[in-house]
């Protein structure tokens, strides 16, 4: 086996090979450094300067990237395996996390200017649980600024991730760093967030595996704060076991987040294989349509989605019934339209509360123009360190929250988050109409756009995520993993959403889906910017 | 174009935000803010009946999958210094800041 194929490989069949002393942590991470050395191109700075096309050509999923502390975790985990001991489930497994985690030592941006000399002193409790199992770290990924964006482009570090199947494209978001570096084997697994779909759309988008756990599965102690009711800390990886292996190590009760659940968790790959025999999978009607703004008629409208998308759900859907499942047809979910409106108000008042705390006096960027009194001091501040998406958000949420309109807005919006659970509580209800294990969804209404063709729209580039977002609403999980190949060939992504704390289910149907369809030819295609590599 | 987010609360509410906006950004924001409340207004239409309640949370918190309080004891930093380090300006472990705007009494 040459270095250059090391990277390739799945997070497991590094861990088993590296437990067996097959080959060493170390040769699985330089292989991974190389990949990047090959396909990333220059990390995202703030002074970036002009985007050129060699630039247009790479992936750019880094923003900081921490060689020789891997280098020495690497040799950390062979020393511990040579004399007998292994560190844990993932040892030697290179990895990236998004940059809106606290890793102690390193920069953490939150892609923002604001941040940009911060450096975190202490750790999130999922980097934690990883760095324990094993796990060794490669850097710090690119993401929208302060996770607001479902294309990475919005990052204050330029340049922002590129798709690895079309670099003309975008990688999704808000976890495009992440989603990018799995693609094109710059690390086998990732740390994503997901708060809207920001883990499983550029899931979808870069044709790999992201699952956005049950709110409250994972804590998001060290997490820098987008929409605090809404936050998912989730693994993104190149297949289903892979993600199992990761939630099993970072899923879990933490006493420094107390919406983290004391639920138990199980081992997730324990009953990967057991198939799908029996299983209720459901189809929605109301997951095959799609609403946007329309800036000429200044209305919403309505159309179907792509037929690429949905017969690739029809396809897995056939798939999964030749394998014993019992696919349900019309399943109504009637508040998946209103997925999109709620997040625009529920949100954007969890993240005006959250980016309060950003003012210039306790760490992070300050004006470098003298300020005559405090409050100029924040205006400045403020002004010149976030972009304009946080500022946008941060001002909704004020309006939607202020005395005057939350009746209107806010304290509607909660009331319609109650009907888009009860949406799920329906069909999952064990006697009820529909009795399901999961329901069976497009992740997203298309592949992946344009680098610069939504960007800017920030009601269209909102709705990238209506397939995705009641889930976070509902709290729900959801799986992303890849279900064909477009006529372009971009990855075309299906999704699994599961009842509370069921992520087993998910995990299970999808990894028979992946067996049903391992020798599809759609399989076979690498993404362009692995070709001719090796 | 709506029009419900105006010029002027449009400013009333970036000051209440502590920002600063150039004019450019500033339409480009307030524009934005009145698209969105284009979606938003669907939320009107939806017929919501006395009995639903807001729901802070997707996921209900149950006695048993809800973590019990801490015991609330003080538990000190280990590294203080790290956090100073972040600090834009220091002075004796004080961080320094512009003076808050005020009045003298008389």
């Amino acid at each position: 086996m040459s270095a250059m194929e090391l990277c390739d490989l799945s997070a497991y069949e590094l861990a088993a090979l590296i437990r067996k002393r097959e080959i060493s942590a170390v040769e699985a991470l330089e292989s991974t450094l190389e990949r990047i050395e090959l396909v990333d191109g220059r990390p995202g700075s703030l002074d970036a300067g002009e985007i050129t096309a060699e630039d247009h050509a790479k992936v750019h999923a880094f923003i900081t990237r921490t060689e020789e502390t891997a280098r020495a975790q690497a040799q950390a985990v062979d020393k511990s395996i040579s004399e007998g001991v292994i560190p844990g489930p993932l040892a030697g497994v290179p990895y990236t996390v998004k940059d809106i985690f606290n890793v102690r030592g390193t920069r953490s941006t939150a892609g923002s200017r604001i941040l940009s000399n911060y450096t975190a002193p202490y750790t999130a409790t999922a980097v934690e649980r990883m760095e324990k199992a094993g796990a060794v770290m490669l850097g710090k990924v690119n993401l929208d600024e302060f996770t607001h964006g479902s294309s990475s482009e919005s990052s204050a570090y330029q340049p922002a991730p590129r798709n690895p199947w079309d670099t003309s494209k975008v990688p999704g978001g808000s976890s495009g760093g992440s989603t990018a570096a799995v693609a094109a084997g710059m690390g086998a697994l990732s740390l994503g967030t997901d708060t809207g779909g920001s883990i499983r759309q550029p899931a979808a988008f870069c044709g790999v595996v992201g699952l956005k756990p049950t709110y409250g599965r994972v804590s998001r102690y060290g997490l820098i704060a987008f929409g605090s009711s809404l936050d998912c800390p989730g693994p993104v990886a190149r297949n289903v076991r892979d993600a199992a292996m990761m939630l099993s190590v970072i899923a879990g009760p933490d006493r420094r987040d107390s919406t983290a659940v004391t639920i138990p968790v199980p081992d997730y790959t324990a009953e990967i294989e057991a198939g799908v025999k029996g299983m209720r999978i459901g189809l929605s009607p109301d997951f095959f349509k799609i609403q946007y703004f329309n800036h000429e008629s200044g209305q919403m409208e309505e159309e179907p989605i792509s037929d690429e998308i949905k017969q690739a759900v029809e396809q897995a859907a056939d798939r999964l019934s030749e394998m014993g499942a019992r696919v349900v047809e019309n399943v109504p979910m009637p508040r998946t339209k209103y997925g999109i409106p709620t997040y625009f108000v529920i949100s954007r008042v969890e993240v005006a509360s959250n980016l309060h705390r950003f003012d210039g006096v306790k760490y992070g960027y300050r004006t470098p123009v003298p300020a005559e009194d405090l409050d100029e001091l924040y205006r400045r501040t403020r002004a010149e360190g976030f972009g304009a998406q946080p500022k946008l958000r941060i001002l909704m949420g004020m309006y939607v929250s202020a005395a005057q309109y939350s009746e209107q807005y806010y304290q509607r919006a909660l009331r319609v988050r109650s009907l888009i659970r009860g949406d799920f509580e329906r069909i999952y209800d064990p006697q009820g109409e529909y009795r399901l294990d999961a329901l069976l969804t497009p992740a997203t209404p298309t592949p992946a756009f344009g680098y610069g063709d939504v960007y800017g729209d920030t009601v269209l580039m909102q709705y990238a995520d209506q397939f995705t977002v009641t889930g976070n609403h509902a709290g729900v999980p959801g799986l992303s993993l890849m279900g064909g190949l477009s006529k372009e060939r971009l990855p075309l992504g299906i999704q699994l959403l599961g009842r509370d704390y069921d992520e087993a289910t998910l995990l299970r149907i999808g990894r028979a889906f992946e067996v049903a369809t391992e020798d599809a030819a759609w399989r076979k295609v690498r993404p362009q910017v692995l070709e001719g590599l090796s | 174009m709506s029009e419900e987010i105006t010029r002027d609360l449009f400013n009333k509410l970036v000051d209440l935000a502590a920002l600063e906006l150039e004019e450019e950004e500033a339409e480009y924001i307030r524009r934005q803010l009145n698209d969105q409340l284009t979606a938003i207004a669907e939320l009107a239409a939806v017929p919501l009946d006395e009995e639903t309640a807001a729901a802070a949370h997707g996921v209900p918190y149950t006695a048993d999958t809800r973590a019990p309080f801490r015991e609330d004891n003080a538990d000190p930093f280990e590294r203080p210094e790290e956090i100073l380090k972040g600090a834009p300006e220091v002075i004796d472990r004080y961080i320094i800041a512009p003076e808050t705007p005020h009045e003298d009494l008389k």
